[in-house]
Parts: C-alpha cells; sequence; structure tokens
C-alpha cells in the first residue's frame, strides 16, 4: 500500500494497514460474504421453505442491515470508551452494500422476473418500495468511494461528509423494513429502534459540539 | 348438561383408532427415521371421509408440506414459520361454538353436532394472500349456509360476525408485549355471502382433521377472498344487522376493507396486487401469474356485487 504523500489527518486511520488488521480485513469480507453464499446454496437445493423467494429476498435484505447497523455502532463504541474497530469499517460498509445490492438483484431478477414496466411502476407507486430503492442508490456513491483513491481525490473532509449519507440510508431502510410488513411485528421494530438509537448517538454529539462551539463563542 | 347426569364422554376426546394405531407408528418410527418424522406428522390429525366437489379446481394441489409450514396465523406469531412451530400445545378438541345473534335457534354447538348431520366435501380452492402469494388447498369440509339454515337466520340478519378463540395460554402470539392485532381475531360477511355456496367451514385438508396452524378445529374458507378473511379456530358466530368490525379493518382502516375480494385492479396501498406467485412452483425461479379478478371465481360471485363500485367498497 502506498503511503500518504500530503494530508495526512484524521482518517489517516482508516487506511493505514499493518499486517494484522489486513488478515483481520480479509477474514471479515470472507466470513461476511459466507450467509450469501449458504443463502444462494440453499436457495438452490430447495431448502428455503414454501416461498424461496421471499426468503431470499429478506434474509439478504436483514443481512445488508446487519451490516449497517454495525458499521453505525463502530464510532458510538470508541467515543465510550471500548475498542477502535474504525480499520474494519470499510469493509463492514462494503459488506453492507455487498448484501444491498445482492437484495436488489433478488427483486429485480426472481421476484419480479425482469419485468421492468412493473418494476417502474412499483418504484414510483409503492413507497415501501421507492424508500428502498432510494436507500439503495444512496449507497452507491459510497460504495464506489470506499477506497483509498477516492479518499485521496475527494479530501478527508468532503470524503467524510459524503460518508454521512449512510445515515439517511439507514434510516430509509429500517423504514423500508416497517413497511413492508402487516401489522407491527417486533423484528422490524427492533431494527429500527437499534437505528433510531445509533441516529440519536449522532445527532447527540453534534448537539454537544455545537452547544460547547457557541459557548466558546460567546 | 343436566344435573345428575353423568357426563357423556365426547366423541372428540376419544382417539380414533388409526390416530393410536398411529402413534404405534411413531414410537416404531423414533427408532427408524428419527425425530424429524415425529415433528412433522400433525399431533391430532385424523382420516376424514369427503365427497368430491364440481366446485374444485383442477390446479395442482400445493405440497402438504407447504401448506401446513407457511402460515398467517398471528395468534401463533407474525412468522409465516411460526404457526407450524407455536402451534402443538394448541388443543383443538373438545370444541364449540356459540352461534347467536339474529337467529331463531340460537345456542352452543359442539364440533359434534355441527358435524353430525353434514357430508364433508372434499373443496379443492385456490388462496390467494393479501401479500402477493397463492396456493391450491384440497380442504375438506362443508357449506357454511348448511350451518346457518340450521339455526334460522331471521329477516333483520344482514351480516355474519366471526370471533377466533382467546387463549394466552396455549397460542403465544396473544401473550406478551408484542401484540400485533386486537384479539379475539374477527372477520365478517354479508349473509348472501355467507349463504353462497362457495362458502365453507372446513374441519379438514388433504384429506385429514386441520393441522392447529391451519386453524383447527374449524375455520372458513371463501376463496374469491383475501386469506385473511378465511378466520381459524372459530368460537362464535354471531347474525346481526349492521356490517361487523374486522381485525385488519380494526388495525389500518386505510388498508383493509370490509370485502376484501381479491382484485388485481385495486392495489393494496403499499403493494400491487396486479401478480402472485403461487407456493410450491419452480423454487428459486418461479414466475409470477397475474392474479384473477374475484380469484377466478367471478362466474360464481360477481353476481352479488353487480352495481357496487369494488374501487370504493374493497
Amino acid at each position: 500500500m502506498k503511503e500518504p504523500s500530503a494530508e495526512r489527518g484524521w482518517h489517516e486511520r482508516a487506511w493505514q494497514t499493518a499486517s494484522k488488521p489486513d488478515t483481520i480485513r480479509r477474514a471479515i469480507y470472507i466470513i461476511g460474504a459466507l450467509p450469501a453464499a449458504w443463502v444462494f446454496y440453499r436457495g438452490f437445493t430447495d431448502q428455503l421453505g414454501a416461498d424461496p423467494i421471499r426468503t431470499l429476498e429478506k434474509t439478504l435484505g436483514i443481512w445488508a442491515l446487519r451490516f449497517l447497523v454495525v458499521g453505525l455502532t463502530i464510532t458510538p463504541l470508541k467515543r465510550l470508551g471500548g475498542p477502535n474497530w474504525v480499520r474494519y469499517r470499510r469493509a463492514i460498509g462494503l459488506l453492507a452494500f455487498f448484501y444491498a445490492a445482492l437484495h436488489l438483484y433478488a427483486y429485480l431478477w426472481f421476484d419480479q422476473n425482469l419485468d421492468f414496466a412493473a418494476i417502474w411502476k412499483d418504484i414510483l407507486k409503492r413507497p415501501y418500495v421507492t424508500i428502498g430503492f432510494a436507500a439503495f442508490v444512496i449507497l452507491v456513491p459510497l460504495a464506489i468511494t470506499s477506497n483509498n483513491s477516492m479518499i485521496r481525490k475527494l479530501g478527508g473532509p468532503n470524503w467524510n461528509r459524503l460518508h454521512k449519507g449512510v445515515y439517511a440510508a439507514c434510516a430509509l431502510a429500517a423504514i423500508h423494513f416497517i413497511m413492508l410488513r402487516k401489522a407491527w411485528p417486533p423484528e422490524p421494530l427492533i431494527y429500527a429502534g437499534l437505528i433510531t438509537i445509533l441516529l440519536a448517538f449522532r445527532l447527540y454529539v453534534y448537539l454537544q459540539k455545537r452547544t460547547q462551539r457557541a459557548r466558546r463563542a460567546a | 348438561m343436566l344435573i345428575g347426569k353423568k357426563p357423556n364422554i365426547l366423541p372428540s376426546e376419544i382417539t380414533p383408532r388409526d390416530i393410536y394405531l398411529g402413534r404405534r407408528e411413531v414410537l416404531a418410527g423414533i427408532g427408524a427415521a428419527g425425530i424429524g418424522t415425529i415433528m412433522s406428522r400433525p399431533a391430532a390429525a385424523a382420516k376424514l371421509t369427503s365427497v368430491k366437489s364440481p366446485l374444485s379446481t383442477t390446479e395442482t394441489a400445493t405440497p402438504l408440506k407447504d401448506v401446513s409450514t407457511y402460515n398467517n396465523y398471528y395468534e401463533f406469531g407474525t412468522d409465516k414459520s411460526d404457526p407450524a412451530q407455536a402451534a402443538g400445545n394448541f388443543k383443538p378438541t373438545p370444541w364449540s361454538v356459540e352461534i347467536g345473534g339474529m337467529v331463531a335457534k340460537p345456542g352452543t354447538l359442539t364440533l359434534e353436532d355441527i358435524m353430525k348431520p353434514v357430508t364433508l366435501e372434499e373443496r379443492i380452492y385456490r388462496m390467494r394472500c393479501v401479500e402477493g402469494w397463492s396456493m391450491v388447498i384440497p380442504w375438506n369440509g362443508f357449506a357454511l349456509a348448511e350451518l346457518l339454515k340450521r339455526v334460522e337466520p331471521l329477516g333483520s340478519a344482514k351480516f355474519v360476525a366471526f370471533e377466533t378463540v382467546v387463549r394466552p395460554a396455549e397460542m403465544p402470539g396473544q401473550r406478551g408485549s408484542f401484540q400485533p392485532l386486537p384479539w379475539p381475531y374477527r372477520e365478517g360477511l354479508r349473509l348472501d355471502e355467507a349463504m353462497h355456496p362457495l362458502t365453507i367451514l372446513a374441519t379438514g385438508l388433504y384429506g385429514e382433521t386441520l393441522p392447529n396452524q391451519n386453524g383447527a378445529p374449524l375455520r372458513l374458507v371463501v376463496p374469491w377472498k383475501y386469506g385473511f378473511k378465511g378466520i381459524k379456530s372459530i368460537v362464535r358466530i354471531t347474525l346481526v344487522d349492521k356490517m361487523p368490525e374486522t381485525s385488519w379493518q380494526l388495525q389500518n382502516k386505510n388498508e383493509y376493507g370490509f370485502y376484501s375480494n381479491v382484485n388485481p385492479d385495486v392495489d393494496h396501498p403499499r403493494w400491487s396486487q396486479a401478480t402472485e406467485r403461487r407456493i410450491g412452483e419452480g423454487g428459486l425461479l418461479a414466475k409470477r401469474r397475474p392474479t384473477l379478478k374475484f380469484n377466478g371465481y367471478a362466474d360464481q360471485v360477481a353476481s352479488l356485487y353487480a352495481g357496487m363500485d369494488l374501487k370504493a367498497s374493497y
């Protein structure tokens, strides 16, 4: 990996590597991809129950949500005195995107049989599809810029600002999950609750900083 | 029951011969095939004799494995795999149904009373869930009209209201802090819908008594309406003059109407109803099929709604 020539800063940690984190990172990618391999294997060997397409979609979607939640916990964990796993966050984020993309792919191909007229109507008319699709669209530029050269190109602050988009994507994903179920089953509410807490943490930190700044200015 | 008279043992409490023989099979199976065989065998399934019906579809029936493991029965949990796993402690026998309201002969009938005069029929019906999937299920049952005629509805009766049993001790979905619906589960039909020959009370499927997760021991089947109208484990039937409240309407008035006829032209506010996926057909590569108006029963039932705006009365 190339050493940064300039602009050493806060974001350096995120991509400065040593051999041990490299191994752990690789392990995260491999282990993180296993649920996808497993669900597709079970799907094609008829082990996904009565409605395999729905199970495939749901499993992939839930794994995307899980990785999003894990990604959101890394900063609070560090701030609250826990371990610093920032160096693994890119792997977690890219896995979240990987599952979101597979989830979308399962919807487009297996569920809707690539009937793009019906899909387009769904995206325009069904709020839960619109919202889920919007969450995915937000994640695309984040995934594209999740590499060292893009960080360098954008510069830390810009990159940081762009990647705050993940907050919106998480909120939309949680709403998407709630909306596609009838009534109020617990599972979507649990994810929504976790995401609310994790986003509230950001808001709290932001408000605190602003108050401090205001106090200093006064 | 009269005071002083010895309590009768209900036929429903006596284990039928093929069941206790079945138990021996199960015991033998422990050695041979292992736990899986026992788990998949419904605890109290008894063979039913029924006659074929011209009202049955000739479409391929959905495998029993899917019909009995993919259920919406929120009393046993909100996931579709929950009911098959959580309904084991439910006791469908003995059973009785309270029939009242605007009828000349109200009363509480045991399941045996209800079954005595009827001839069970096999009715192979399409079942379309509001969630966009469908099955073909060989029910065993009889026309609801037969039961209603016995209690003699009064002229003032315009609707029929149904209620599911409430037994938190046996139904895990009815206890705890997450209660997705108000209990008891409630459904209703207009009297002419209830009297329609397609409308049945089912006591079995695939020639055996209903598995608990499918609504044992007695459930409603209205094949031209979305599946949730088919109320399960019925304990109360009341004839009334006003349109009764239904559980899904109480839960979300904007999304669920009283009629809930299968209609590809009226979308659920959150998803399209134009197509459906037939369960047990084609695995991961299954193709969606177009949903039919009145679930393909338009010829028989469309006249019930003549002159009605089905987009407004959904």
